[in-house]
């Protein structure tokens, strides 16, 4: 009889210990290299044999998206022996700090956003990239990506994959039959709306940007494309690192000039009702107006393809295609804001260095974009991997070298505003709080020192 | 896959080491000499717990503590944090909300559940009329404010109303309403959720305690000639006294604590955030732990009279019976 006063206490403690460890993280299987098996070699010989080598690689990518990416690097895997250790993980942002200081780093992280891998590096924890890569980064993507691999002056990051905000939604056959033009500059575009709007049939815009706690984000992709396109890339990139207060008359400017589209009543929110039925409206919701012919253009990122109902045409002559949304100063030129992956090392072994350089590589980018789902901006990308018509303009957009290119604003700027106080502004601005005001409370929370 | 083996290794083996020592301290004090006994048992008993405690519970509290002084960058900064917090406009708006949620919730909640638990006693069908408005406590916070955004969903006038309010607004001829957007009412009908939900609480515990109220009592006053109202007055109120007191602090550290409904239906946009959800955007969202460990700390010493008052009731009366 006994033993029965053990068991309690060791079922409790089993639980327990259950209980702590299931928190511990989810891991990734390493590479598979079935696909690879006719691959020519010839190609990847300038990464040099590395037998017996690994590299591990921790990112933010997971599921599909983590598979097709295994695929990608498989070649390289099966010609250099080099085994990639691939971990995908949704806390990536918190661990990979954690990590780092705990000694217990990734040989090769890929990071989502800029700022983050800028933290890193100026803890001293990354590796600059060795020349190799900084030279294809040179020959492969435009000067506006390696700047984003850049702090205080040296390298560290080479791009990855890439998506393209800014596009501008609409049902062809809507505008064939109307006989509506896709606008060319921003003037053209609220000429149209103002032509939609006195047409009566349907409002010129839809917008939703409810997003649980994320609420206005998508106001801020509107905000950014508007104030790189009438202000240029330098005042972008002012206003970005707070070099000029986000208060300053030029941004507030951009806000007025979004909400000659946003917060006029005429011309929003097709399908659901005024000016502030956008903040109750979900973003993912917010274009299915453009299919039922009650709005007719919707502003979101190429990734808004994947938001319309199953068996939706996406193509220039399809249910909808997109727009790249049209310049302030036709003079200027084509500017689109997005954003991308930035690959670092913790380690320079020669075995990570050669997995830098492959990922640097026109033959990494040809790999992945021909499995489908996403673009890179490299330049030796054949547009024609892409997968989708979409995909195919969005890529040619990246690689024409007059397009600018500007990362997501809210993604670069501090946690305290670009996760936080911008989108909680953009919410009181459709409510109805003035811009000026707006921009002022956005400021007051900058992060001082 | 081999990720994965390591993994459940690591758990098997954490198990047993775990099942090990605390297996061999059950031993220890059951093999231990007569004399010391009691005292070794209590201490092997209580000491799993204890640790427990103080690691998962004294030790964070203590670190928070800390935290509260210090700002983004992990620098002490002294009492910045709480000045922030009683200065700043919209830091302010959140500490007003979460008053006027600790004052109505309770109130509300059980003054609804004690008029039904009153009206519905010994009638027809009880338990039946009960279970329906418990009901809604079955339903995590979360699960209620997705319900209750929808029944506050808004479609513009002329479009095909999607929320059941605005649906019998416009049927009764008015225009559909915002119910979540304007600064002062949305707080309350935020606080109409969180009250749907805890009524059912307060009737089932009062309705409890009103069968226990003896019925000689009940039988004097009314011979005694006491209207019902007299009779709930100055019978049944004083007989269920403790379970009020239980049920309406229990139910305003509920409020106090409250962060799903907000989050869930407004994220705290609009003027509605309350601490708690203040707490949380701060710490892991605007990268500001210092304030958000201040908000904690303030909620804390929110929460502690009512706790010590609680303890202090519910002695009391331990001591009567």
């Amino acid at each position: 009889m006994n033993n029965r006063n053990y068991l309690l206490p060791v079922a409790t403690v089993g639980v327990l210990a259950l209980s702590l460890t299931a928190c511990s993280g989810s891991t990734g299987g390493t590479g598979n290299s079935g696909s690879a098996a006719d691959t020519d070699c010839a190609a990847y010989s300038s990464y040099g044999k590395h037998d017996g080598k690994t590299v591990s690689v921790y990112s933010t990518i997971v599921d599909i998206e983590a598979t097709n990416l295994e695929a990608a690097w498989a070649p390289f895997e099966k010609c250099t022996g080099i085994t990639v250790k691939y971990e995908g993980s949704k806390e990536f942002e918190t661990q990979i700090g954690v990590r780092a200081k705990a000694g217990n780093a990734p040989d090769v992280a890929i990071f989502p956003q800029p700022g983050l891998m800028a933290d890193q590096a100026r803890a001293g924890n990354l590796k600059e990239a060795p020349k190799a890569v900084s030279d294809l980064v040179d020959k492969n993507w435009s000067a506006d990506w390696k700047k984003y691999g850049t702090v205080d002056g040296k390298f560290y990051t080479a791009p990855m994959l890439a998506n393209v905000k800014g596009y501008v939604w609409y049902a062809p056959k809507t505008f064939k039959d109307k006989g509506w033009e896709v606008p060319k500059t921003w003037d053209e575009m609220l000429t149209l709306s103002k032509k939609i709007a006195d047409d009566k049939a349907m409002k010129p815009w839809c917008a939703g940007f409810e997003s649980g706690e994320a609420t206005g984000w998508p106001g801020t992709d509107w905000i950014e494309d508007v104030v790189l396109r009438a202000e240029g890339p330098e005042v972008y990139d002012q206003w970005v690192s707070h070099q000029i207060p986000f208060n300053d008359s030029k941004i507030v400017s951009a806000f007025d000039k979004t909400g000659e589209i946003l917060l006029n009543q005429d011309f929003v929110n097709g399908g659901f009702g005024d000016v502030r039925s956008i903040l109750t409206t979900g973003f993912a919701q917010a274009g299915q107006p453009v299919l039922d012919g009650q709005c007719a253009m919707h502003h979101q990122a190429n990734f808004q393809a994947a938001n319309w109902p199953q068996g939706t045409v996406v193509a220039p002559d399809g249910d909808v295609w997109a727009f790249m949304t049209p310049p302030i100063d036709p003079s200027r030129g084509e500017s689109i804001t997005g954003g991308g992956e930035m690959v670092g090392a913790y380690k320079d072994t020669p075995e990570v260095q050669a997995y830098l350089a492959y990922m640097a590589s026109a033959d990494f980018a040809n790999n992945r974009v021909k499995l489908g789902g996403v673009i890179s901006a490299n330049k030796g990308l054949d547009p024609n991997n892409a997968q989708s018509e979409l995909d195919k303009q969005s890529v040619k957009l990246l690689q024409d070298p007059k397009t600018v290119f500007r990362f997501d604003g809210s993604d670069l700027m501090p946690g305290a505003v670009g996760s936080n106080s911008f989108w909680k502004g953009i919410v009181t601005w459709i409510n109805g709080t003035p811009s000026q005001q707006v921009a002022d409370t956005i400021e007051s929370s900058w992060p001082k020192s | 896959m081999e990720f994965i083996g390591g993994k459940l290794l690591q758990v098997v083996i954490a198990l047993a080491v775990f099942a090990a020592i605390i297996g061999l301290i059950m031993l220890v004090v059951d093999k231990a000499p007569k004399s010391s006994k009691d005292k070794l048992t209590v201490i092997g008993f209580l000491a799993p717990a204890a640790i427990l405690m103080l690691v998962g519970l004294v030790y964070p509290a203590i670190q928070t503590s800390f935290f509260a002084f210090t700002d983004a960058k992990g620098q002490p900064n002294g009492v910045d944090n709480f000045v922030w917090m009683f200065t700043q406009p919209e830091a302010l708006v959140t500490l007003r909300n979460t008053i006027v949620w600790t004052v109505l919730v309770p109130l509300l909640s059980t003054g609804f559940g004690l008029a039904y638990a009153v009206f519905i006693d010994k009638a027809r069908g009880e338990k039946v009329l009960k279970a329906l408005v418990f009901m809604p406590m079955a339903i995590s916070f979360v699960g209620a404010g997705i319900i209750w955004k929808l029944v506050y969903d808004y479609r513009g006038p002329g479009i095909e109303q999607t929320g059941v309010l605005n649906f019998l607004r416009v049927a009764l001829g008015m225009q559909p309403k915002q119910f979540l957007l304007d600064a002062p009412e949305n707080t309350i009908f935020l606080i109409i959720v969180m009250v749907w939900i805890q009524t059912g609480f307060a009737m089932v515990v009062l309705s409890a305690a009103i069968k226990g109220v003896p019925t000689e009592l009940v039988e004097a006053a009314r011979l005694d000639g006491a209207n019902p109202w007299q009779q709930f007055r100055n019978v049944t109120v004083p007989g269920i006294r403790g379970a009020l007191v239980v049920v309406l602090t229990t139910i305003t550290i509920a409020t106090l604590k409250v962060f799903d409904i907000v989050r869930t239906m407004t994220a705290g946009n609009y003027d509605t955030s309350v601490v708690a959800n203040e707490m949380y955007t701060q710490a892991f969202r605007a990268g500001e732990p210092g304030r958000g460990a201040a908000l904690a700390l303030v909620l804390f010493l929110l929460v502690l009279p009512i706790v010590v008052y609680n303890a202090r009731v519910l002695r009391q009366q331990r001591e009567i019976r």
